[in-house]
């Protein structure tokens, strides 16, 4: 196959960007289906990248590199250069992952019905923001992966700002400064990482911190510096998940963006803590990772039952359903905690898992809030009467949510868990408390907008086509992984299989 | 020196320098012969043309050996040939900003300006070609002097007068404050030429006096900060910016600032590279965590002040202190990249600065405030001066896919890359780095959220090609930064730094 393809698909939603500015702002229509049809060619390229992926062999396929920015820098051991490459690539995950990017921002295109104003720079922000999150996935050096990194914050942070609700610049400001905080902890970790190494593609850094001590302590690299370097991605990866105490940030702008961003956002951004974590954490690290599971097991469950408490105490939907998101990261780190099979292919499971439903729900709450101008739980009740399709759909996303076998979620809970019973039983104990909860505050927020006493509501009426489309569409994806689990875990068991290798479990 | 001596000099090499002063002496002249009332535009053109023949006189220089003439007192190296491409590069966008320049209440037509800017280059491009005390202080003082009377150029605004005389006062401080440290390194090596300075430093005498050494060093580089206007010697800034034109301020914030740095890496570099401090051990290793401490300082100072200002100009006074810092930084790891990580990083900061500076002179003149509201809205008025300014603050900040974000990344790599790896300087850039992120995307969210009906803004197709070529600059060097790299690394060579041309060669023969 043609090894350009990676490029293609990383840069094809450039493609609807150029088409844009050549577009009359006043021209709606036209900009509405270029947006759309500016997210199906990615989807097409993504899709075509699938078919030249071999499913069962591992390692990295469909490489390119070249040089890209040389330094000449002279030591006084000789010269030293620091090459920086041009580095992509993909393995089963990423490749998971980059079809999870392809297929959302189409229904995300679709969702963007509801955006009111500004059409043009709404959809080449949307367009630059999808072009950052399949570049994140497809990177295979430290240097790449941050830019694209950096690339998703510039166009969220316009996206929430200009198009988002009531407290729309307080939400973008502190997703700036939250994410800024992390990516400033990742650059310092990264270059660090390059100068004693020399290297920044990730399988070469994995192979030279796999070596031993004693050719290590030549490179001047210490164990405290491979601590420090875990302890260190650990937290710019937990401000993106979010984990529990940095969490804020993320419901602000679940609450303040627009229905679709927060597809987008809950869909896929937060999948880039999870996929920084297995990638960078336990991917480069492994024996450090392995004496700090403890910790990530704790904060995984801290994270579920902390998140799920929360959410049930929620008035708005849309803050239960962010807490929602807080609570289910949390299981993704409860799977890594576990270090084994079970508990990474629950993490990763996880993360496809909650890509979908997140968006799902969040997508039906953007309706929602079409129709009554508000996400208040009081404002809804029985609205399952004038609108059976929408309180339908809503029904399964929830119950796919809390974990219902035959969705997604349930294999996703049930693997992560097993893996972490196996390890430390008395914390997975704990945490299977959450899962109690989560059913508590998911069947409270659906059934009571979908059921009981009948409210007043006066655009009730059901979805329409177009808003069918992504609906269908992602609780098609969701039943899918629920009952053939094996086609996702067929594509990543190579690429998890080589992390569980240095994780030596 | 005889005549012979004096012909016997390849006098070929300093062709840049000659070009602007023939320059700036005719354009003095015909300022004089010029109705009083007709407009000085034509001056601008010529000084203009003047700058773009020393830079192509440079770019024909390029494969020139490395020549010195006047007894050290003017070399063609690879560093003044570097450092003179970005002078001239800055100095010419600056003309086309002052040509531009418009103010109400300014009925006179100022041909000075553009004389006394090319005096100020000129000084400027005197330190990037001397290694000598004496010829770096004539440069030094020829380009503070000529800047001291730009900042006062507009006659009846109160507040250009008040800056002009700010800049005076604390320049002469700092001045004074330079030349106190250079007495010392004059009074221990007995010497003025960097090279024979340099080579005194290792006498065996001098190693009973490493404790004045270095003081003498804390001093000189103290005094030096103040024209890069770093701590300690930054708290002019501010008043100056806000006072003088903004194309002055523009050429205060970049060339002036980019010979600061020029003269602190020819003075410092050369002459105590290899001196020996206190107890004998290297000088520049003892002197590391002053120096650390100064940009560490800088960095916070300028950061964490300009997040309080109002004032588009001060704010972006402040900025300019805390890039200072940023590059302050590649001093403290001095590492084999500094002089590229430097080249590299004030090229960027050129087009940046210089761009959003157009920007401000643009909506500053319009709406005659300097309230950081001028920039309300500019999304929808006027996009295609929003969307530029965009990419100048973001390279500012230094996000990825423009130049700063490159610049900023050599610089983390200078200061982790050395034994031992600076990780609290780092910490300190990266943190101050997230704290300008609040005033930058201030003006990016007031350009974009905030929507107000005003008037649109007219550009003059001068200013249109400054921003289009700042622009695609930042871009290119962001997403191609070999293009630059490249072009150093195959023009210039680090070595001819530190090689000392023997005198014998100059003498004349008989």
């Amino acid at each position: 196959m043609n090894t350009w393809l990676l490029s293609i698909l990383i840069f094809s939603p450039l493609l609807g960007v150029l088409v844009l500015i050549f577009t009359p702002s006043h021209d709606e229509r036209s900009i509405k289906w270029i947006g759309i049809l500016g997210t199906l060619f990615p989807l097409g390229t993504a899709i075509v990248t699938l078919s030249a992926f071999n499913m069962s062999g591992g390692g990295l396929q469909l490489t390119e590199r070249f040089q890209w920015v040389s330094y000449e820098v002279f030591q006084s051991k000789g010269e030293v250069s620091y090459p920086i490459l041009y580095e992509v690539g993909v393995n089963g995950l990423s490749m998971v992952l980059i079809l999870l990017t392809a297929v959302v921002s189409v229904l995300a295109a679709i969702a963007s019905f509801s955006i009111k104003q500004n059409w043009k720079s709404y959809f080449i922000l949307f367009f630059l923001l999808e072009m950052g999150m399949l570049g994140v996935f497809a990177a295979q050096n430290l240097f790449l992966f941050f830019i694209f990194f950096e690339i998703t914050l510039i166009p969220m942070f316009f996206l929430i700002g200009r198009w988002g609700y009531l407290e729309k610049e307080k939400a973008a400001y502190s997703f700036l400064i939250y994410n800024g905080v992390g990516s400033a902890i990742l650059l310092i970790a990264f270059v660090a990482m390059f100068m004693k190494t020399g290297t920044m593609n990730f399988e070469q850094l994995a192979y030279t911190f796999a070596l031993p001590q004693s050719e290590l302590n030549q490179m001047l690299i210490t164990k405290n510096f491979k601590m420090g370097m875990l302890i260190a991605l650990l937290v710019a990866f937990a401000v993106k998940l979010p984990v529990a105490p940095l969490h804020s940030w993320m419901v602000r702008v679940h609450v303040q963006a627009p229905p679709p961003v927060v597809m987008i956002h809950s869909g896929i951004l937060l999948k880039i803590g999870a996929y920084g974590l297995i990638v960078f954490g336990a991917g480069l690290f492994p024996d450090q990772f392995r004496s700090l599971a403890f910790i990530v097991g704790l904060f995984g469950v801290i994270n579920l039952l902390y998140g799920a408490f929360l959410a049930i105490t929620q008035t708005d939907v849309k803050r239960v359903l962010a807490y929602s998101s807080v609570s289910h990261m949390g299981i993704v780190l409860i799977g890594l905690a576990a270090v084994n099979e079970a508990g990474m292919t629950g993490a990763v499971f996880q993360v496809v898992s909650h890509g979908l439903i997140s968006a799902l729900l969040f997508f039906l709450v953007g309706v929602l809030y079409e129709r009554a101008g508000s996400s208040e739980l009081r404002t809804f009740g029985g609205v399952a009467k004038r609108m059976p399709i929408f309180a339908g759909v809503m029904l399964a996303g929830g119950l796919a949510s809390l974990g219902l076998p035959g969705m997604s979620g349930f294999i996703s809970e049930f693997m992560a868990f097993l893996g972490l019973f196996e390890e430390m039983p008395i914390l997975a104990a704990v945490g299977t408390l959450g899962l109690i909860l989560t059913a508590v505050y998911v069947l409270r927020a659906v059934l009571s907008i979908t059921f009981g006493a009948e409210k007043e509501l006066p655009n009730a009426y059901d979805l329409s086509p177009t808003e069918r489309i992504p609906a269908f569409a992602l609780l098609a994806a969701i039943l899918f992984i629920g009952i053939y689990p094996a086609w996702l875990s067929d594509m990543l068991r190579p690429t998890l299989d080589a992390i569980l290798l240095g994780l030596g479990g | 020196m005889d005549l012979d001596t004096l012909l016997s000099f390849e006098w070929g090499v300093m062709a840049p320098e000659f070009i602007i002063l023939g320059v700036a002496t005719l354009l003095s002249i015909i300022d004089l012969f010029m109705k009083r009332e007709s407009s000085r535009k034509p001056l601008a053109w010529m000084a203009g043309a003047g700058v773009l023949a020393a830079l192509v006189s440079i770019f024909l220089q390029l494969d020139h050996e490395v020549t010195s003439i006047l007894y050290d007192t003017y070399r063609l190296d690879s560093f003044s040939k570097a450092f003179k491409i970005l002078l001239l590069l800055g100095t010419l966008l600056v003309l086309v900003l002052a040509s531009n320049y418009k103010k109400e209440d300014l009925e006179e037509n100022r041909g000075e300006f553009y004389y006394l800017l090319l005096a100020a280059l000129l000084g400027a491009m005197m330190m990037a070609s001397s290694a000598d005390l004496i010829t770096l202080f004539v440069g030094l003082e020829l380009l503070s002097l000529a800047s001291y009377i730009m900042a006062g150029l507009e006659r009846k605004n109160k507040r250009s007068n008040e800056s002009a005389f700010k800049y005076v006062v604390s320049g002469g401080i700092a001045t004074a404050i330079t030349l106190f440290g250079m007495s010392y390194v004059f009074g221990l090596t007995g010497e003025t030429n960097l090279f024979k300075i340099a080579e005194n430093m290792g006498e065996v005498e001098l190693l009973k006096h490493g404790f004045l050494l270095v003081f003498a060093f804390i001093i000189t580089f103290a005094g030096l900060t103040f024209k890069i206007a770093a701590a300690p010697l930054h708290m002019w800034a501010p008043d100056v910016y806000e006072g003088a034109p903004v194309p002055v301020t523009a050429f205060l914030s970049v060339v002036s600032k980019i010979a600061g740095f020029v003269i602190m890496l020819r003075f410092i570099i050369i002459t105590f590279i290899a001196a020996a401090g206190i107890d004998g051990d290297p000088l520049l290793l003892q002197v590391q965590p002053y120096i650390m401490a100064l940009a560490a300082a800088t960095m916070i100072i300028g950061n964490v002040t300009a997040l309080r200002q109002r004032n588009i100009k001060r704010m972006f006074a402040y900025s300019s202190i805390a890039q200072a810092g940023y590059i302050l930084v590649p001093f403290v790891s001095n590492s084999s990249l500094l002089f590229e990580l430097i080249w590299f990083y004030l090229l960027a900061y050129l087009f940046m600065n210089i761009g959003a500076f157009t920007v401000i002179q643009l909506l500053t003149s319009q709406e005659r405030s300097n309230d950081v509201s001028v920039f309300r809205g500019l999304y929808r008025r006027s996009p295609w001066l929003a969307v530029p300014m965009t990419f100048f603050l973001l390279s500012l900040a230094g996000i990825p896919v423009t130049a700063g974000f490159i610049g900023k990344f050599g610089i983390f790599m200078g200061a982790l890359g050395l034994q031992p790896a600076h990780y609290w300087l780092a910490a300190v850039m990266m943190a101050t780095t997230l704290v300008s992120y609040v005033y930058y995307f201030n003006i990016i969210a007031i350009m974009f959220f905030r929507d107000e009906e005003e008037a649109k803004v007219s550009v003059p197709p001068g200013m249109a090609a400054v921003l289009a070529f700042c622009t695609a600059s930042i871009l290119i060097l962001g997403v191609m930064p070999d293009l630059a790299l490249d072009f150093f690394y195959g023009n210039f060579d680090v070595n001819e730094f530190f090689m000392r041309i023997e005198d014998e060669v100059h003498t004349h023969t008989h």
